[in-house]
């Protein structure tokens, strides 16, 4: 239907910046390999505040981050803890690169973790009860889009209200108090190993692969992407933009319902409090990878990437037994800073408009 | 909505059958909602204290915040069950209130109705303190119950768990198991510590630790939550290859750290837990987890309230207190309960 608009992806390498096809047919392949190139830039900043904070282990606690058994099972341990909102932070990036925001993320998982472990669907055994999670995250979600698509409310305001509405469910259903999963199935996902690394971080990059090959190699992330850079654009170019919309918001809904099960695995148990400031956490991870909050541009390896930032530095914090005080300051310092050393080598770059053609000069006179 | 758009048509009608999909499924799901446990919830009643001596009837009124944890909803049915031993007293609920100006207008109302005694467990002690002084200043005792007016004249008795003990139960517990161990590695995993509640559990841990000749060692973070514990936990085990024993502030986060080292498959310590949830009691006696000792910070005070309101209504003096009136303040002291002593405090269990 509208897919020849779209073919251009497949001729970039690497992790191809969709904003610059997104802008419509007329992109030339020169510009897209720039962006390319850019995405790998910030990517390789993230990985030098990586190993910064590596650095840091190895000369605050050499115990663990020189001994190479410890320090991969500390980095396990970070990967795991970093799962779940990794899931969600997969399915934030592509509402974000839409141009969207949901806020919703954290109470939908509280909401799915809640209605998969009452006791009428634990009765029903460990299928059922991921099935249920998936299923009330991906509705919540399509509910969210449905707002959003054809209600036409801010994504901030849909999803804002779904928030607050579905945690208010989720302590309903549940009475407020936490539902404890009986019996193996959902705890044994995060006790399975496979060759050593746990299921849950497998899950994790199975997730982050398929969102990866999703938003650079489909349609679909190209219209998400489209809509993102220029809505207007995305709709002369006849993309359907409502339709995408619903299906953006249901895909974050379904993260929400993996990762509920993950995390109810992790917590043997299913509750109304699961996934508190998850919709922050996502956002902050999906920020510090690169994709920008207006729209049109973001990686999936940048916010797997910004995941795993987020989630070392409050393990740095802990394996050194620092107060929590600092380890608060110390986040916000290193979300700036992260931010900051993905932009410092090429301002030109960065500064580069969303759609060029338009308005090639103005980064030359910006920076 | 404009309908003439040239894809409207295929547009509308996906997003309906998705729409629809979406409906139908919630409409399938909506069947396991359901939370009704097998067992029966009301074991309690015939633990109560002796009966009382018949006293003249008198009124009690109950406010307490809306049940937003486990904990609030098992105080107020605390509160009812040990009224309802009482022949002598008529118990009115007042309707929960979601805030504190709710909680107010709520009060007011009853003061109006002149009870015999009012027990308020506020929303917020500040705020509710002027409603409380309100009710003195009506010739109607008042009960403040586990959150402090700020002010004494605002009620007749203040009635609350013991935080300190809390700590320093836990502590001497520790201490006394590894005394001598001067290597030994203590974890703490604290509730949110910007709360005073945290910071007296904490005084408390540490003060018994150090009269044993031991200090906390790793004092992690959490929020009372089940996956903070879980995440705190995770990280201890990761930051210490080696744990002697683990102080967690709250049993619902410890459903998440005992999870957590499970999935670590670390067996060489132990934990000593806060609250007795019916689900650690339960591990306790079977001896099951790692949870070795519980501390007791029981909702069930709500019924000792109730059992003062009642004195105070009556103007009777609590018996086998030497002739001495009811006391202004009373913080109910936190227990130690180990599997030898597990089973006489199931019935202050709570989910």
């Amino acid at each position: 239907m509208t897919s020849r608009t779209e073919t251009a992806p497949s001729s970039s390498g690497g992790d191809p910046d969709p904003g610059v096809t997104a802008s419509g047919p007329g992109s030339s392949s020169r510009l897209l390999s720039a962006g390319a190139l850019e995405s790998v830039r910030r990517n390789l900043g993230l990985v030098v505040v990586l190993l910064v904070l590596y650095g840091i282990g190895a000369f605050s606690r050499p115990d663990i981050f020189l001994h190479l058994d410890r320090f991969w099972s500390n980095e396990l341990t970070v990967l795991t803890l970093a799962s779940s909102i990794g899931v969600v932070a997969i399915g934030m990036t592509f509402v974000i690169v839409s141009g969207g925001i949901d806020l919703s993320v954290g109470a939908l998982l509280a909401l799915a973790s809640v209605w998969s472990t009452t006791v009428a669907t634990q009765s029903y055994g460990t299928t059922v009860m991921i099935t249920t999670a998936l299923l009330v995250g991906t509705a919540a979600g399509v509910v969210n889009g449905l707002l959003i698509a054809y209600g036409r409310l801010a994504p901030f305001i849909a999803t804002l209200a779904m928030m607050v509405a579905a945690r208010g469910l989720a302590q309903k259903i549940s009475g407020k108090s936490t539902q404890v999963v009986q019996g193996g199935g959902i705890p044994d996902i995060a006790t399975t190993k496979i060759v050593g690394v746990p299921l849950l971080v497998l899950l994790f990059l199975a997730v982050a692969g398929a969102g990866w090959f999703l938003l650079n190699r489909m349609t679909f992330g190209r219209r998400a992407a489209a809509i993102g850079g220029n809505l207007e654009a995305a709709r002369l170019a006849g993309i359907s933009i409502r339709r995408t919309q619903v299906l953006l918001y249901a895909l974050s809904g379904l993260c929400c319902g993996i990762a509920a099960v993950m995390v109810t695995a992790q917590s043997n148990a299913g509750s109304s409090d699961h996934g508190n400031l998850y919709e922050l956490q996502a956002i902050a991870a999906v920020i510090i990878g690169g994709t920008v909050l207006s729209g049109g541009r973001g990686t999936i390896v940048g916010t797997v990437l910004g995941v795993l930032v987020l989630t070392s530095i409050t393990n740095l914090f802990i394996v050194n037994n620092l107060p929590i005080e600092y380890q608060l300051i110390a986040q916000g310092v290193i979300i700036v800073a992260a931010v900051l050393i993905q932009q410092v080598p090429s301002d030109a770059l960065r500064r580069r408009p969303r759609r060029p053609g338009t308005v090639p000069v103005l980064s030359q006179e910006n920076s | 909505m404009k309908t003439s758009r040239p894809l409207g048509n295929i547009v509308s009608r996906r997003a309906v059958l998705l729409g629809g999909g979406a409906v139908a499924a919630t409409t399938a799901l909506s069947a396991c909602t359901s939370n009704t446990k097998p067992e029966a919830v009301d074991a309690t009643t015939s633990a109560s204290t002796a009966p009382a001596k018949a006293g003249k009837p008198v009124r009690i009124a109950f406010s307490g915040p809306v049940a937003d944890h486990g904990f609030v909803a098992a105080v107020n049915s605390f509160a009812k069950q040990q009224a309802s031993t009482y022949p002598d007293v008529t118990f009115t609920v007042l309707e929960a209130a979601a805030d504190a100006p709710a909680q107010i207008a709520a009060v007011q109302t009853a003061i109006a109705d002149k009870p015999d005694a009012l027990i308020i467990f506020p929303q917020d002690g500040d705020q509710l303190t002027a409603v409380g002084k309100q009710a003195v200043a009506a010739g109607i005792p008042v009960v403040n119950l586990d959150r402090a007016f700020n002010d004494q004249s605002a009620y007749r008795l203040f009635l609350a768990g013991d935080n300190y003990k809390v700590g320093f139960n836990a502590g001497t517990y520790i201490g006394q198991k590894l005394k001598g161990k001067s290597d030994a590695v203590i974890g703490e995993i604290t509730g949110i510590q910007t709360l005073q509640l945290t910071q007296e559990r904490s005084k408390g841990f540490a003060d018994a630790l150090a009269a044993n000749g031991l200090a906390v060692t790793r004092q992690v973070n959490a929020d009372f939550t089940v996956q903070s514990g879980q995440t705190a936990m995770a990280n201890l085990l990761a930051a210490a290859s080696r744990l002697d024993a683990v102080f967690n502030h709250d049993d619902d986060q410890n459903i998440g750290s005992e999870a957590a080292a499970a999935q670590a498959g670390r067996t060489e310590f132990f934990i000593v837990g806060t609250a007795c949830s019916n689900i650690m009691l339960k591990h306790i006696k079977e001896g099951d987890a790692r949870i070795e000792a519980d501390i007791t910070f029981t909702p069930a005070i709500s019924g000792t309230a109730v059992t003062m309101a009642r004195l105070l209504a009556q103007g009777q003096l609590p018996a086998d207190f030497a002739g001495l009136p009811v006391p202004s303040y009373m913080l109910i002291d936190s227990e130690l309960v180990t599997k030898d002593n597990v089973d006489q405090y199931m019935k202050f269990g709570w989910d």
